[in-house]
């Protein structure tokens, strides 16, 4: 990743490697483990129920981003009031992809569906591209330089929001899927179609409302990414590998386990930084990866996917 | 149509072909290189992606592996390129059959062989950037101050118009006979149904590996070739998802798994982009790809195989005579 603070701001190597600098290293893995794991969750949720991998969720991230930034601009408040307009923005966003494309597919081949998401990221990075110009663009506020000082341990604030606020959006999906009628629903609809559909689950409406969730997710994910991260138009696909990577570490549509990869994704990049020579470190989560796929295919956390 | 009157089709295309470059102009001149070399890309992918029916996006990982492979090899010892490039194809072979075997020997297919090679391609990306030898994040510059064939350095455009030129006819023939041998019945029958084809003794193994090193090997002559005529190379303009994408687009668009499918789609979508780009100038640097994505999602969602699916569709309608090419399976 090239606009993030996580790799350098915080923890230098200096001459040899001390303590000290190890357990800064974790607290940066943690705090970008939960960044990660914001982004993950409505990934882990599309993935899980639809099996469709949804090649335009970094590009739903930067949408959001890109309308945190114009409201926080417009408003002159913290990016974190701007979830109030661009979570159910998200939400109706996601259900108009749902109608307009994804639900004409479902039945298709597993590759064309992707292929579908594939084209629609191209269109709506270089899209943003050709609207906001290549220009980085960031908010300033107060928040975004305080930090804790813990003993050696330097933790910013707006990373610490980032990380309180995916665990608990990562419950909260856990609680929505699991004590609920409508998780009661989708889960129907997750493992067996054509059983659900049988018992009178409206399909359809289930994949509809889980998909505008999924998405929605990231209206929570890019008001409280927006203080940490510089937004470019192709910031989605800073992180998208990412997220595959972490989605499927953690099991497909195991929100617990996403939450869990997210962190022992981010914690590996972030100690790799500290022993890899180079920038090498980034390319452990994808051996991390293609180890995973290869021998432990239902994910590092959990019960088989299907 | 019959094999001979088939050839002599092909001969008379590529009879036509070969003049056009007497009628182009200089920036005509780069967009038809463009499109031959990315039908060539494209054709490549298609042995593995369309007929083997393993949708990778490793190809850019392939084409970089060559390009880097002879240019690297060019400046330091001098070494010719052709023969570079035959060393890049044997590096690439031989990755994409470790990436082939480790994938199918756990049974990865469809969207999760995607997934690994996208992977893969990033793995490459990082160790590239961070490889002083290969130039690292400055990417590696070809001189060129005059012509020599043994070096593949030409001043004209033109020259490499004939070059990759002859490149794509090589790929068409090899894909071609795919088309025709029990090699590429079975492939179509690992495609259709990988169990059915394995019950009827096929060794699944051994053709999907086959296909990815041909297609890998293939693909990185098409990265020498590349790189020759871009002049430069580097890990982000390389190996990058784009780059991987749009290798895999133009079949797609065109009809995947065909043999004419891949060359379509570069000659609908290389002129298409190329208008957008000069209709909205420099100040829209992606919009093309805008007009990419929304070919693919219209392909997918009207005319899922591509360009030759709907012409065959049309011929059926009107009843005359067969379709174009021998029918394969008209991709899925």
């Amino acid at each position: 990743m090239t606009n993030d603070g996580f790799a350098s701001d915080e923890c230098s190597t200096g001459d040899g490697v001390s303590s000290e600098v190890i357990l800064q290293a974790i607290v940066t893995g943690v705090l970008l483990g939960g960044v990660y794991s914001l982004i993950c969750t409505g990934l882990t949720l599309t993935f899980g129920v639809m099996r469709i991998i949804n090649f335009a969720h970094g590009e739903f991230l930067m949408v959001a981003m890109y309308a945190s930034y114009f409201f926080v601009q417009s408003f002159h408040t913290e990016s974190y009031v701007a979830i109030l307009l661009v979570l159910p923005g998200l939400f109706v966003l996601g259900v108009a992809t749902f109608q307009l494309l994804i639900r004409p597919i479902l039945g298709a081949e597993p590759l064309n569906q992707m292929l579908l998401l594939v084209g629609l990221s191209l269109v709506l990075q270089n899209g943003a591209l050709a609207l906001f110009s290549p220009d980085t663009r960031s908010v300033q506020s107060a928040l975004l330089y305080s930090k804790i000082e813990l003993g050696d341990v330097i933790v910013g604030i707006p990373k610490l929001i980032a990380f309180a606020t995916s665990i608990v959006v990562t419950l909260a999906l856990y609680w929505l899927l699991r004590a609920t009628e409508l998780g009661r629903r989708i889960r129907a609809a997750a493992s067996d179609r054509e059983a659900a559909a049988l018992m009178g689950i409206n399909v359809n409406r289930v994949n509809l409302i889980a998909f505008g969730i999924g998405i929605g997710c990231l209206g929570i994910a890019g008001p409280v990414m927006l203080p940490i991260f510089y937004i470019v138009p192709n910031i989605g696909s800073f992180f998208i590998l990412i997220a595959f990577v972490v989605v499927v570490l953690g099991g497909i549509g195991n929100f617990i386990g996403a939450l869990l990869a997210s962190f022992v994704v981010a914690i590996t990049e972030s100690l790799g930084a500290l022993f890899m020579p180079g920038s090498t470190a980034p390319v452990l989560p994808f051996v991390l990866f293609i180890l995973v796929l290869l021998f432990k295919p239902e994910g590092l956390f959990g019960a088989r996917a299907r | 149509m019959s094999a001979p009157r088939m050839i002599a089709a092909a001969l008379v295309a590529f009879a036509l072909l070969a003049c056009l470059p007497m009628l182009l102009s200089v920036h005509q001149m780069h967009v038809a290189i463009q499109i031959l070399l990315f039908a060539y890309l494209s054709l490549c992918w298609n042995i593995l992606g369309g007929y083997a029916g393993q949708l990778s996006f490793g190809h850019a990982l392939f084409m970089a592996v060559g390009a880097y492979t002879s240019t690297v090899l060019l400046l330091r010892t001098g070494l010719s390129p052709w023969i570079g490039m035959i060393a890049g194809g044997i590096l690439a072979a031989l990755l994409g059959l470790f990436i082939g075997y480790l994938s199918f020997r756990y049974r990865i297919k469809g969207t999760y062989f995607a997934l690994v090679t996208l992977a893969f391609t990033e793995v490459g990306r990082i160790v590239a950037l961070n490889t002083e030898a290969v130039g690292g994040a400055m990417g590696l510059y070809i001189p060129i101050q005059a012509n020599e064939l043994w070096q593949l350095k030409f001043v004209d455009k033109s020259h490499y118009y004939y070059v990759v030129l002859a490149f794509l006819v090589l790929a068409m023939a090899v894909t071609a006979w795919i088309e025709r041998s029990a090699i590429g019945h079975r492939l179509i029958a690992i495609r259709e149904n990988e169990d059915a084809a394995q019950a009827l003794g096929i060794n699944l193994m051994r053709y999907k590996l086959f296909a990815t090193a041909l297609s890998a090997f293939l693909a990185a002559l098409g990265g020498t070739l590349y790189a020759h005529y871009v002049t430069f190379i580097d890990p982000n303009t390389l190996l990058n998802m784009n780059m991987a994408l749009e290798i895999t687009i133009y079949a797609i668009v065109g009809g995947i798994g065909t043999l004419l499918g891949p060359l379509l789609g570069a000659a609908f979508l290389i002129p298409v982009a190329e208008l957008v780009r000069t209709t909205f100038g420099q100040s829209y640097a992606g919009v093309h790809l805008v007009v990419y994505g929304a070919v693919l999602i219209a392909v997918i969602l009207y005319a899922p195989d591509g360009f030759i699916g709907l012409i065959r569709s049309w011929r059926a309608s009107r009843g005359t005579g067969p379709a174009l090419a021998p029918a394969t399976g008209a991709g899925s």
